[in-house]
């Protein structure tokens, strides 16, 4: 089950409750290298669902998420269930995403940027947002309900917000030609699905707070994180759709602007940060909020430390409401130096309405003086704390059927009415190591050792020696013997 | 080495060392302070220059254009202040909202440990402001800051229409790499210091601050801006911090060079910057400049909000706006271009500022002196302790082992008659004794303050700076406790082992200030070092000292306020380095020069010339006023801020002094 994602920044949980699950910040690879390997042998491709879905979001912003699924019934085999010896967990925590990562992606799909809803994937515009998340999912699903044989999905996610500031000029009115300066002409002719989904939830019968144009023929109600949400659906095969102006340029106005109130908060959000000063020690905090008024419910923190933060792990401490929090569960792999970077996994309870807050101390290592990137005093990242928990929802949901729901629904699974998962990852972390001044390394390492060796050689010399005051001897030969021909007479020597 | 193994030269030499040991030690004096002021002349000042590829050019086209906005945000701002008496907290919040920030407020506590009497504050609380814009090409890893500290008074309200008129402007920007945050501070510097601790999440000063709801990363660079008129004839730009602390050259240079491309007249140290460094106007005025910056970073309280930001290792300067009298003046749109072309230039920073000078002096804003340069007039000037404690300790080793043929020669060493141990045990006493007095010195003003209000009629203010003058003054009684202490044999050797004591641990000292903090190292060690190197316990040795050391104790005390200018001091330096073994100096003369050259005295003394280079000199009383304000404003500066003057002359150098003053004393 390889997936791989690419984000260029976090995205403020408390900003977009839409969002919060499942947006990488960083590259993630999870590779569960089962026995007997990749077998592609041109295989066979059933047929494309792409979709679209538009979600206003409080703070004025607009989210477009961006979904494209295709499967092969290959013959691969699959033998027993995933080995976990195999899982590897590895993360990159800065990629800089720019166009040339969104090309390579583009051609995965089977339209390219031609025709369908990659038509709308213009670079120029999806890099000016605020937010920017690229994604490919590989797994096995089931054919059948033994699961006797298995086909391949491969999964393409694009998420940006588009800033609404920037882009309509404060206004929070929307157009698809306005987001995107492209509109949508046809389906991808590969599709067996092509839809647009736009969140109209605020919407109501008498049309009071906003209007979208064209008005959709269907709406489309679901549970999505706990609340219960209306999306307005235009399926690009309905040729209603498309024919009566030859192209479709989705509209949103909002007739009463919503109140400039502060948007609701997520009931688990995390805040990621070093504390203290110097380039000694320091300390990294996880703040975890719970906002649910009354259910406390366990968060799975796993956090992977470079090696060259030496985690002190006797300090780790929890504190929620000022009060010590024992982890149910913890699971600590420590680090080796150049070799594996410290793995911490803990399954603490958050209690209701409460700040738990996660620290742990460390002290920065001294690396030897090629290790050192190419741009030392930028800092070196730390990777960011992944969050997994089941949150309480406000409203029940019904289990949905995968196949036949949305494609976005895959999204934030639920796992049962009560519940629904998320998995939040922190800001990435920035820290500074203690970096020798690469300007004159030889110059330093030359000119100290010689001082050192000159100084300490002579100074070692002068402080063991005994000095002692030496008559200077005059006279050779000649004296000599005249002191023995004196001794022998008895006369004092020379 | 060889030198000093072969005992014929060596002795050659330690007789070179102990015969030209005056002559040396005013040498090395001169040279010292003749170094010194000659870093402001052409050969020892370097032209700045940019090191910083990622800020090279100022190919930035600045955009801002919201003077109006700026000037309309400052009035409602105004308007707010006034009506709520305090910083307009909701309106403010409101306001960064409007602008697209995301916005956090952190409220703060702290009860000074004594009334702040030149702000009038004691019990402290307030509210910080501070919009987050989040860059759109990064994870929010990097944030730069923009503050503006608003105190009590309502000054520094242009200055908050400014940063909300760039705020608006900068979120309309696509460009931006790291966050950038506006921070808006309460009672100016504690509300600076409650930000960035709470920002670390640190406590260093015992302030009192709910935790902060958002961050941005690891800052980078910081900007305080300090404005309160519509147009400004010029931009003064501070950079000395806490303890002496400077940001690196690069961020100087950059607002240097915005300066100029903005057409700007930027000045240092409130002086305009004379272009002609050919003829001798020019290095003049730079000497000028110089000694003014010296003085300030000496004192080592942060002169800006910026100052507290070093400590946290983040690059900042203060920018002050300047209303004067001058005909050209402008507007805030000049001001709001150089800021927001620091800003993109800063959104470059592929690293931390690191390629440029951290250690340097300046004499004017394009011209600086690196530390490889000015290093050498303090070692010239220690060296002045260091060839006196080799002369002493030379006596005192061939008074041990009695080696005629060295001493023979040589006018001192013949004095002493050969005995054995130095005594060591007799320093003991008069070490502690001065140490705990620097102790006392450091804990009993803030202790007993409560004490001293209820026995005295005065304000606590006023009792901390009195007791602080009054224990320092008790320390000069030490002689009367101690000599019943010291062993009556050898007096000589006694009070030559304490010298050579006091000598080493003076330049221990001295060496270790003047490395981090130069210019202190250098004030104290240009004041303290000559009368270090006389002092003997000079005088009639038959003499009972006790009524002899009180009347001139008394005198002195009468005497000082009074008698404190520099030039006679000066003159007085000199004629006894040189004629030390001609014509001996009484004791009274020798105490009134240890007494002027005190680490308090030097302090009244920079007050005098800092004044005096500013061109508004003081009066005498003024002075003492002023004297007194500083004091204050030096203890509590430590409590609140952690600034290390207080602590290092009271637990450092006093005492040191103390044995200077015991070694005058001895019997």
């Amino acid at each position: 089950m390889p997936a791989v994602h690419g984000g260029e920044r976090r995205w403020e949980a408390e900003a977009a409750p839409g969002m919060a699950a499942a947006r990488p910040l960083a590259l993630l690879v999870l590779l569960v290298l089962g026995p007997g390997g990749w077998g592609f042998a041109d295989p066979p491709r059933d047929s494309l669902r792409e979709e679209l879905v538009i979600t206003p979001l409080p703070s004025g912003d607009v989210a477009a998420t961006f979904q494209f699924r295709t499967r092969w019934d290959s013959e691969l085999q699959r033998e027993g269930d995933t080995d976990h010896y195999f899982l590897r967990y590895a993360v990159l925590p800065r990629e800089v995403v720019c166009t040339e990562n969104l090309t390579p992606w583009k051609k995965l799909l089977p339209c390219s940027s031609k025709a369908g809803l990659s038509v709308l994937l213009k670079a120029d515009r999806l890099f000016h947002t605020s937010y920017h998340s690229q994604a490919v999912h590989i797994r096995p699903v089931c054919r059948n309900a033994h699961c006797t044989s298995i086909s391949w999905e491969l999964r393409q996610t694009l998420s940006v917000v588009f800033d609404a500031f920037i882009t309509g000029q404060g206004k929070k009115d929307w157009s698809l030609f306005r987001m995107f300066s492209r509109t949508l002409t046809e389906p991808c002719p590969l599709a067996s699905e092509s839809r647009v989904y736009v969140d109209i939830t605020s919407y109501n019968q008498d049309n009071e707070t906003l209007e979208v144009n064209p008005l959709p023929t269907t709406t489309y109600q679901d549970v999505i994180l706990g609340t219960r949400k209306t999306y307005a659906v235009y399926d690009l095969h309905d040729t209603a759709i498309i024919n009566n102006s030859r192209n479709l340029n989705l509209q949103l106005k909002w007739k009463k602007p919503p109140e400039n109130e502060a948007p609701p908060v997520p009931f688990l959000h995390a805040q990621r940060y070093v504390s203290g000063y110097g380039l000694q020690k320091g300390e990294l905090s996880t703040l975890l909020y719970n906002t649910h008024p009354y259910r406390a419910f366990p968060v799975l923190l796993l956090d992977t430390v470079p090696w060259y933060l030496r985690l002190y792990v006797h300090t780790l401490t929890i504190t929620s409401k000022g009060k010590e929090n024992k982890p149910s569960y913890i699971h600590y792999q420590p680090a080796q130096d150049r070799l594996q970077p410290h793995l911490l996994e803990m399954l603490i309870q958050l209690p209701a309405n409460s700040v738990t807050k996660v620290s742990i101390q460390f002290e920065r290592a001294l690396l030897k003086w090629t290790e050192y990137t190419p741009d030392p005093n930028h800092g070196f990242y730390v990777s960011p704390s992944v969050l997994s928990a089941l949150v309480p929802s406000m409203v029940a949901a019904k289990p949905v059927d995968w196949e036949e729901s949305p494609l976005f629904n895959s999204l934030f699974p639920v796992s049962d009415g009560s519940n629904y998962f998320v998995r939040l990852y922190t800001e990435p972390l920035l820290v500074n190591l203690p970096t020798p001044d690469f300007s004159m390394p030889y110059n330093v390492i030359c000119l100290t050792c010689t001082v050192v060796a000159v100084c300490y050689g002579s100074f070692y010399n002068l402080l063991t020696r005994t000095f002692r005051i030496e008559e200077p001897s005059t006279g050779g030969l000649a004296k000599r013997l005249a002191n023995l021909i004196r001794r022998a007479r008895g006369v004092p020597p020379l | 080495m060889g030198l000093l193994s072969d005992p014929v030269r060596r002795r050659a030499l330690a007789r070179l060392v102990l015969r030209l040991n005056a002559p040396l030690c005013v040498l090395s004096y001169v040279a010292g302070i003749t170094w010194f002021l000659a870093l402001a002349f052409p050969p020892l000042t370097q032209r700045t220059y940019m090191s910083e590829n990622a800020m090279g050019s100022t190919m930035v086209e600045e955009q801002f254009v919201g003077g109006d906005r700026a000037r309309g945000f400052a009035r409602d701002f105004a308007a707010h202040r006034r009506k709520s008496g305090a910083l307009p907290v909701a309106w403010l919040e409101r306001t960064m909202q409007s602008v697209g920030l995301e916005v956090y407020t952190q409220s703060f506590s702290r009860q000074l440990p004594f009334p702040d009497e030149t702000h009038e504050r004691y019990m402290v609380s307030g509210t910080n402001v501070y919009g987050i814009l989040r860059a759109p090409r990064a994870a929010s890893t990097e944030s730069l800051v923009l503050t503006v500290p608003c105190s009590s008074d309502s000054t520094n309200n242009q200055a908050v229409g400014l940063l909300l008129a760039l705020a608006a402007h900068f979120r309309g920007q696509i460009y931006w790499a790291k966050d950038i945050i506006f921070l808006v501070t309460e009672h100016d510097l504690l509300g600076t210091e409650a930000w960035l601790e709470a920002y670390h999440d640190v406590n260093v000063t015992g302030i009192q601050s709910s935790p902060l709801q958002g961050r941005a990363g690891a800052i980078q660079a910081a900007v305080a801006l300090e404005l309160s008129s519509d147009v400004v004839t010029s931009l003064d730009v501070a950079v000395e911090g806490l303890n002496g602390q400077l940001p690196n050259l690069d961020l100087l240079n950059l607002f240097q060079t915005f300066c100029q491309k903005g057409g700007l007249l930027c000045t240092l140290q409130g002086k305009l910057q004379s272009q002609d460094w050919t003829s001798l106007d020019g290095p003049l005025q730079g000497l000028q400049t110089l000694l003014l910056m010296v003085l300030r970073q000496a004192s080592g309280r942060p002169h800006g909000p910026h100052g507290l930001f070093l400590r946290y290792r983040v690059e900042a300067l203060t920018l002050r706006g300047i209303n004067s009298f001058r005909q050209y003046k402008y507007d805030l749109v000049a001001v709001g271009k150089t800021l927001e072309g620091m800003f993109r230039k800063l959104n470059h920073l592929l690293e931390r500022l690191h390629q440029s000078f951290f250690l340097y002096l300046l004499p004017a804003l394009s011209r600086f002196v690196s530390i490889g340069l000015y290093m050498p007039a303090a070692g010239f000037l220690l060296l002045v302790l260091g060839l006196k404690a080799l002369e002493l300790w030379m006596q005192l080793h061939e008074a041990g082992v009695g080696l005629e043929e060295t001493g023979g020669g040589s006018g001192p060493s013949a004095l002493h008659p050969p005995a054995q141990g130095v005594g060591l045990t007799s320093l003991v006493a008069p070490l502690l004794i001065s140490q705990a007095m620097g102790v006392a010195l450091y804990i009993l003003p803030v202790l007993g303050q409560h004490v001293a209000t209820q026995h005295f009629p005065v304000a606590e203010a006023e009792a901390v700076v009195l007791t602080l003058l009054a224990i320092y003054a008790a320390g000069l009684a030490l002689p009367h406790s101690t000599h019943w202490v010291v062993s009556p044999q050898a007096p000589d050797r006694g009070w030559m082992a304490l010298k050579l004591v006091a000598l080493i641990y003076l330049a221990l000292q001295l060496g270790c200030i003047a490395l981090t903090n130069f210019s202190l190292g250098f004030l104290l060690a240009a004041t303290m070092v000559p009368t270090a190197a006389v002092t003997k316990p000079h005088g009639p040795r038959y003499v009972l000292v006790s009524p002899h050391l009180s009347q001139c104790l008394c005198l002195h005390h009468r005497a000082r306020p009074h008698s404190i200018s520099l030039s006679p001091t000066w003159c007085l330096y000199s004629y006894h380095g040189a004629y030390t073994d001609v014509v001996p100096p009484s004791r009274p003369l020798y105490a009134a020069l240890l007494v002027l050259t005190s680490p308090a005295a030097t302090l009244l003394g920079s007050l005098f010339l800092w004044r005096e280079l500013q061109e508004a000199p003081l009066s005498l009383a003024e002075g003492w006023q002023l004297f007194l304000t500083a004091l204050a404003q030096g203890v509590l500066e430590h409590y609140t801020y952690g600034a290390l003057l207080f602590p290092l002359l009271a637990l450092g150098l006093y005492p040191c002094w103390l044995l200077f003053w015991n070694v005058l004393f001895w019997k």
